[in-house]
């Protein structure tokens, strides 16, 4: 199960990477080029808040994951 | 000496608790409920900068200043308390709710109205922010441990009986007056309630005291001086924030939006159901629902929390599509059998008031189904004087409005009390979960922070994103049937689904790999 577990923290690692290409590429940067002055509040958060979060947080994650951080928690 | 409280003084803990946060919700819900009203009076449709001033309203509060807040409000919590902390937010959250109710219209003060609106309701996400943590982990250190997840279940009803809530008083209010007399000020009257409510809410916190968990912590000097680098710098604790966000969270913020607003949004926009009957048919289901928030709640202290949750979010997502075909085929009135002989039809053109010249064509027609399902689309179409002006898609509006008949009403009600169900299995218990997860010093902290970005950014951006979804399957199917192509999307409108089966699944196998199923004891 620790295998698994620690294994499993790359594929966190890759959808975080997916997760940030689908946020900037199909939102943020759709956005910022949109002529509506209202998409450029949403293109900001997108690129600069809900991004780092995502693909840091689950990054992060994976990267813990790989170190055995989470052994501790196993029942 | 026991730390906890009895049965009795810990049902007077969550009554004055609980009480407090349902207000905060409510005062949430109301601005997004009247989202509509609020956008024609405080930002004009055509003006860039109101468009621009609305957009941020709507994404700022509920994605940055709720994390913020959760910040904010969590770092004083484990210095000062809890109790102070959860009185403040909720002051906060009630003034800005009345003020909003108070501010002239945007004809009346121009851009001075939506800068106002804006900046309270960026303060309603701040105080939002805060209380929801110091609500549930004041209620946890007040309660036995054996029983820690039936008492904290009771927060977690608050935020679902406040949606109810504010959907009875917004129907209530539109009921008691002319739809004149509320689009012109008795929208006003939810926001003005609110004070009320908050001023009862506050006389009550006032005589409650400081958790004894806590207090215990601050006599004997371990509470926290820097909550924030302790619970975020440390990556002791820093790996369980990340844990609660992508293994409990995230996927409990997508199940709660689409079991409520997904839901509401699907029947109002997708299948053209009355604004009224679409929230007659969330309040029943909420109020169907709402009990069994106890219910699991009760049962994690049994069996644990960590099944409850995920199997909730495992069966939500694999049975949203199914569900949502049914609620299609059971609201639609493309899925029933029109009388034709009942269609009646009438025209009318009228002069354009706002273009001299113009004049306007007013096409209404009237469907009646073999169900009892009525059926009223409305039809406008600008008729220019200059014909070099004539815009096909800007010149034409159409307003379709579905009354459904009883049994496709109850038929929707149950497909609702379904997800809200499923609401329940994984939101009932995470209090109680979220509180164990980290220790006394920094834990108003840490478990506000993933909450609110599970719930407001995750849950949060449900709305864009399914509609993003469904509205990309739409164009692509519309230019297949153009180019005479078979239709790529059988079913366009379940595309937006794949969001939160999508997240709930990532949640659910992190939830199964990572997380614990041992109660924790809250002293440590």
């Amino acid at each position: 199960m620790n295998l698994i577990k620690k294994l499993a923290g790359l594929l966190w690692i890759a959808i975080g990477l997916y997760a940030g290409y689908i946020l900037i590429v199909t939102q943020a940067i759709e956005k910022f080029k949109s002529p509506k002055p209202e998409d450029l509040i949403p293109a900001i958060i997108y690129a600069f808040v809900l991004t780092p979060i995502i693909v840091g947080g689950l990054v992060t994650f994976g990267i813990y994951a790989l170190q055995n951080q989470y052994d501790t928690t196993e029942e | 000496m026991s730390n906890h409280t009895t049965s009795k003084g810990i049902a007077g803990v969550i009554a004055a608790s609980s009480l407090g946060t349902l207000i905060e919700w409510y005062d949430f819900y109301i601005f997004g409920s009247l989202a509509t009203i609020i956008a024609t009076k405080f930002f004009p449709s055509g003006n860039p900068t109101a468009a621009l001033l609305s957009t941020l309203a709507t994404f700022a509060a509920g994605f940055v200043v709720r994390p913020f807040g959760a910040l904010f409000f969590g770092r004083l919590g484990d210095m000062i308390g809890r109790k102070y902390t959860f009185l403040v937010t909720l002051i906060l959250m009630g003034l800005s709710t009345f003020l909003i109710g108070c501010i002239p219209s945007y004809e009346k003060i121009g851009f001075l109205a939506p800068i106002l609106v804006l900046l309270l309701r960026l303060l309603q996400g701040l105080a939002l922010g805060g209380e929801y943590g110091g609500a549930a982990t004041y209620v946890a250190e007040h309660s036995p441990e054996d029983k820690r997840g039936f008492w904290t279940s009771w927060i977690q009803t608050t935020a679902t009986v406040g949606l109810f809530l504010s959907l009875l008083v917004i129907v209530t209010t539109k009921g008691a007056m002319s739809k004149e007399a509320f689009a012109d000020w008795g929208w006003r009257v939810p926001f003005w309630i609110s004070i009320v409510m908050v001023g009862i809410s506050i006389v009550i916190r006032m005589k409650m005291k400081e958790s004894p968990l806590f207090q215990k912590a601050k006599e004997e000097g371990k509470t926290s001086t820097n909550p924030l680098k302790e619970s975020f710098g440390n990556k002791l604790n820093f790996k369980f924030v990340l844990l609660a966000l992508f293994g409990a969270t995230m996927g409990q913020g997508v199940v709660w939006y689409t079991g409520q607003f997904y839901a509401l949004n699907f029947i109002q926009t997708t299948l053209n159901v009355d604004i009224t009957q679409a929230s007659n048919i969330l309040m029943t289901a909420l109020a169907m629902g709402t009990p069994f928030f106890i219910v699991f709640g009760a049962l994690s202290d049994k069996i644990g929390r960590k099944w409850i949750m995920l199997i909730g979010m495992l069966i939500a997502l694999l049975s949203y599509r199914i569900i949502y075909t049914k609620m299609y085929e059971n609201g639609s009135v493309k899925s029933k059998t029109e009388i034709v002989a009942n269609t009646k039809t009438t025209s009318a053109i009228a002069a354009d008031a706002k273009n001299i010249g113009d004049s306007i064509l007013t096409t209404i027609t009237n469907k009646e189904y073999t169900d009892g399902t009525m059926y009223i689309e409305t039809k406008k179409v600008n008729i220019h004087a200059d014909i070099t002006k004539a815009d096909e898609k800007k010149d034409s509006k159409i307003d379709k409005i579905t009354n459904l008949d009883r049994g496709s009403f109850w038929s929707l009600v149950w497909l609702v009390f379904i997800q809200v169900l499923f609401v329940t299995m994984v939101y009932g218990p995470i209090a109680a979960f979220l509180v164990e997860l980290f220790p006394i010093r920094i834990r108003y902290t840490s478990m506000s922070l993933p909450y609110h970005i599970g719930n407001g950014i995750f849950g949060g951006l449900l709305p864009t994103i399914a509609l993003f979804l469904a509205t990309k399957a739409g164009q692509v199917n519309e230019a297949a049937t153009k180019a005479g192509a078979a239709l790529p999307y059988e079913k366009p409108y379940l595309e937006g689904l794949w969001y939160p089966i999508i997240i709930a699944g990532v949640c659910f196998v992190i939830g199964a790999l990572y997380i614990n199923n041992k109660k924790r004891n809250l002293n440590d």
